[in-house]
């Protein structure tokens, strides 16, 4: 499934964590983060609202401002991109790792033409001239599938519809061929049908472009019909990781079998939908223990005093919790 | 079918032609204005400064629509001959303030941290001080004159703009477009000044209208005071110092620059309320 073009080692992401000084206390959002991306490979990151997704997909890509800090390794191609300087991370940036957000309408430029925002990568990244920039925003255009590419270059966000903006913004995230995209909820705000092209377009690129895309979303099915790999997160930290065929098959988090107890089935008797009672846990008042106890039907006693590791179980197969075991036979939810 | 395609294609152009009457009225006054100020000879009966000593303080007539000064020059003539040098007052005293302070309010809003603090207390001293008071007083150091004026209205206008742009570029750069710009690895410059400032701009631009009336009546003032334009140069508040010992009995000195300032600040007024239905509109 997953096409691994040796073009270098891909993203390692270890021990990172990003904390916010808020008036209410230091906020963990993301805690101990450890994550591999191999070349070509999609990998998921999925969780609540809240979770630490999105702020890990912004940590890796130095986003973050004060109050916000961020410790621990990413590394790209060898080198570290913390602990870079503001200048080499920028022209990493857009080039060989880019980004694209949840509401493509807020994240284009209201005032500028697409063509022209899309002409701007090229002029951060490129010697190329205008009449290249041109030909090559025409070719991005084709590329991400939006008709009538030479008028539309010419057009603002505000004319474009949603699907259209989010493809425009992948146009300007591809404009330097870059080896890692992230993609934070790149789907979120559109309709089914509109997100169902874009995932394929992004399946798509991904094959044709050998790149690797990290895709943080809160739906499973959307996880299910294109990583490779998934990572659940759960009030900062990943609880469970696995190839997604092995996690769907059979979780062995209680928060994972939760969340996929919690989606609904077509074609399955219509039975009531399980949810996971309670509500995810303050940032900066987390439980004892295991953050997910309280809401947790298997926690025991030692749930509540130690928080468990995220133990590899073989076969690149992780989970943070101490009764996998009973959670991985428990009788089956799907 | 085709009549309704043609229709919808028709309506945005149709919308786009219907400017706020504001916008139109100011316009056309400002256009005007500028009309008489670049060719006032066209427009003037008489010589501005030409002393006639036959016809001293005479009433308006149809040889003189606005009467005469106390040296018989012709009131209409350098009401007329004002523009030039009033509408020189609302362009330069406006557009270096204007500049800089967008250029300082980007990088501040932007940077944030200590240059913030450090510009918020320059802020607050520049404040503190009555504009006028603060102006006389440096124009009292320079010396009178337009130039000296134009520096005056440069070191404490500036400011205004500046706090107006720092705060908008504040709110745009926390918004996604800003971080989806720092993703692509452009430069801080490259954001500020090419994706923020153009969506930061339209108050300071709403506010530089504003202003230029502003600054004719502070030239007028400082020209009433002595410390803006000379005699016997035309300009309005000049004028209207002049005619100040004539109120009683020749009042068409002082009243008609008057009037000629009020139609102006009204021009202005209406132009920087109608751009900002226009671009408030267009967000």
């Amino acid at each position: 499934m997953s096409v691994a073009i040796d073009t270098g080692l891909g993203l390692t992401v270890r021990g990172l964590t990003a904390l916010f000084n808020t008036p209410r206390g230091m906020a963990l959002a993301v805690a101990d983060v450890d994550l591999d991306v191999a070349p070509g490979e999609m990998v998921g990151l999925v969780g609540e609202s809240g979770s630490g997704k999105s702020v890990t997909l912004r940590s890796i890509m130095g986003l973050i401002q004060t109050p916000g800090h961020v410790t621990g390794k990413v590394e790209w191609g060898g080198r570290d991109l913390v602990a870079m300087p503001a200048e080499e991370l920028r022209r990493i940036r857009g080039s060989e790792i880019a980004m694209i957000f949840q509401e493509p309408m807020t994240a284009l430029n209201p005032v500028l033409p697409v063509g022209l925002q899309l002409e701007e990568n090229l002029v951060a990244h490129t010697r190329l001239n205008a009449r290249e920039r041109r030909a090559r925003a025409l070719q991005l255009m084709n590329t991400v599938g939006i008709p009538a590419a030479e008028r539309r270059l010419n057009e603002y966000p505000h004319q474009f519809s949603g699907g259209m903006r989010q493809r425009a913004m992948i146009a300007i995230a591809l404009a330097c061929s870059p080896k890692l995209l992230l993609a934070d909820e790149p789907t979120t705000a559109l309709d089914v049908t509109i997100q169902d092209q874009i995932l394929k377009l992004l399946l798509d690129l991904r094959d044709r472009l050998a790149m690797s895309v990290v895709l943080v979303t809160h739906d499973l099915g959307v996880i299910a019909g294109t990583c490779d790999r998934m990572a659940v997160m759960y009030a900062g930290r990943i609880v469970e990781m696995g190839t997604v065929i092995d996690v769907f098959r059979q979780p062995r988090h209680p928060y994972t079998r939760g969340l996929l107890g919690s989606v609904p089935r077509a074609g399955a008797v219509r039975t009531m939908l399980s949810s996971i009672e309670g509500t995810p846990p303050s940032l900066t008042d987390l439980p004892a223990g295991c953050a997910f106890h309280p809401r947790c039907s298997f926690a025991t006693d030692i749930c509540r005093q130690e928080r468990p590791p995220l133990l590899s179980l073989g076969n690149d197969r992780k989970a943070a919790c101490f009764h996998h075991d009973r959670v991985a036979a428990a009788e089956a939810i799907l | 079918m085709s009549v309704a395609v043609e229709k919808i294609g028709l309506y945005p152009r149709l919308r786009r032609l219907a400017l706020p009457r504001t916008l139109i009225s100011g316009t056309i006054i400002i256009g005007v204005s500028l009309l008489i100020a670049f060719f006032p000879a066209l427009f003037a009966p008489y010589d501005p400064i030409a002393f006639d000593y036959k016809a001293l303080l005479k009433g308006p007539t149809l040889a003189h629509p606005f009467g005469t000064d106390s040296f018989g020059r012709d009131v209409l003539s350098r009401v007329i001959h004002a523009y030039t040098i009033d509408m020189q007052i609302a362009v330069f005293a406006t557009v270096g303030p204007f500049i800089f302070g967008t250029i300082v309010g980007a990088y501040v809003g932007y940077a944030g941290g200590l240059a913030e603090a450090i510009f918020g207390r320059v802020v607050d001293a520049v404040i503190t001080f009555p504009f006028l008071v603060l102006v006389i007083a440096i124009v009292s150091v320079l010396g009178p004159g337009l130039g000296n004026m134009y520096v005056a209205v440069g070191i404490v206008g500036w400011v205004f703009y500046a706090r107006l742009v720092a705060a908008e570029v504040k709110v745009q750069k926390r918004l996604d477009y800003a971080d989806a710009g720092r993703v692509m690895g452009y430069t801080p410059m490259r954001i500020v000044f090419r994706h923020l400032l153009p969506n930061a701009i339209t108050p300071a631009i709403v506010y530089w209208m504003t202003d230029m009336a502003l600054a004719i009546l502070l030239g007028s003032s400082l020209g009433y005071l002595g410390l803006g334009a000379q005699p016997p140069a035309a300009e309005w508040g000049v004028q209207i110092a002049d005619g100040k010992n004539f109120m009683s009995t020749a009042w068409w000195i002082s009243v008609f620059p008057g009037i000629a300032i009020v139609i102006i600040g009204l021009g202005f007024s209406l132009l920087g309320d109608g751009l900002a239905q226009l671009l408030r509109v267009r967000r």
